[in-house]
């Protein structure tokens, strides 16, 4: 039988701070994988535009103003949820909205846009996930926060909401 | 003993499974040498598949996982050493990429945690037999002494006595 306090305590108090930390790794997605990009220059890149076949763009675009760049696919079910709120950030502020098309088909890709609105100032095809490896991009929908001088600065994985967007 | 068809369907799909994989990863890429192909299998075993995230490049048949299977294959083609594979993927995706995690001062608590655990609580244990062991008995009070011997000494107290002894 213990004849201290301390030596009941102090096992208790190492459980409970366990217990903690358990309890709180229960909140965090552990799917959801940071970038290891943030803070560093975006990758640059030169990509056909979607809506322009034969044309190029590149990743100087980015540079100059705060851009998001939201990777989509028309085979994405989220990425058609987060749409209708992508056509309203576009409409509402003046970020430059870049849409990534990963993975895709052009006409289905075009077909989408055609039906749920163009946020986009400029859009990409990416295909072969040429660029999106560069980019770390394992999923869609994916958006990337990148300044005017082109750092990223916030990789949002998943769709946007109105939650998301106001944090 | 005949095979049930139970186990001859088992065994037909077992070896239809198992030969799909291999084609999927084999006979899509051709390798100059069995050293080099041994490489690669190697060195797709040691890194993980973001979509599936349990499994490895190897293993997984995610659309992604063929993307970075081929994404390794050309540079190995390319004359890029293994590091220098891992190297680049790490970069655009983070430690997560490596399906055994890195020894690193982040880390430090998932590789050494466990073991520190069963320090702590084998400590507590030792300490806790260690004193059982040393506690001598509890000490009788000088009434209860009185009282036992008064019991153990007085005729007819003593087990078996069914009758007055006359003294």
């Amino acid at each position: 039988m213990a004849r201290s306090k301390s030596s009941y305590l102090l096992p208790l108090g190492i459980f409970l701070a366990l217990a903690a930390l358990l309890f709180y790794g229960l909140t965090i997605d552990p799917k959801k994988v940071p970038s290891p990009l943030i803070g560093k220059p975006a990758p640059s890149f030169e990509l056909e535009s979607l809506l322009e076949p034969g044309k190029t763009i590149s990743s100087d675009i980015l540079k100059g103003q705060i851009s998001l760049v939201n990777v989509w696919a028309s085979w994405c079910p989220s990425c058609r949820q987060e749409h209708a709120e992508l056509v309203r950030i576009a409409r509402e502020s003046d970020v430059q909205m870049i849409g990534f098309n990963w993975k895709d088909e052009r006409p289905a890709a075009l077909e989408m846009l055609r039906r749920y609105g163009n946020p986009y100032t400029l859009s990409v095809f990416d295909p072969e996930n040429r660029v999106g490896i560069d980019w770390g991009v394992y999923g869609a929908p994916e958006t990337f926060v990148v300044d005017a001088e082109g750092i990223i600065r916030h990789k949002q994985i998943g769709p946007i909401d109105q939650r998301v967007w106001d944090e | 003993m005949t095979p049930t068809p139970f186990f001859r369907v088992l065994a037909a799909a077992a070896l239809l499974a198992w030969g799909c994989a291999r084609a999927f990863t084999l006979e899509e890429f051709q390798f100059q040498s069995p050293a080099q192909e041994h490489e690669f299998r190697e060195l797709i075993g040691k890194l993980r598949c973001l979509v599936c995230q349990n499994e490895s490049l190897a293993a997984s048949q995610a659309d992604l996982a063929q993307d970075l299977r081929e994404e390794v294959y050309h540079m190995m083609q390319d004359g890029k050493s293994q590091d220098e594979i891992i190297e680049f993927l790490v970069a655009r995706y983070g430690d997560f990429v490596l399906y055994q995690p890195p020894v690193k001062p982040s880390t430090y608590i998932l590789w050494f945690g466990p073991f520190v655990l069963i320090g702590i609580g084998g400590f507590f244990l030792l300490r806790a037999l260690q004193r059982k062991g040393r506690e001598p008995e509890a000490d009788l009070s000088a009434t209860d002494r009185d009282r036992i011997e008064q019991l153990l000494t007085q005729p007819g107290t003593r087990p078996g006595d069914t009758q007055d002894r006359t003294s």
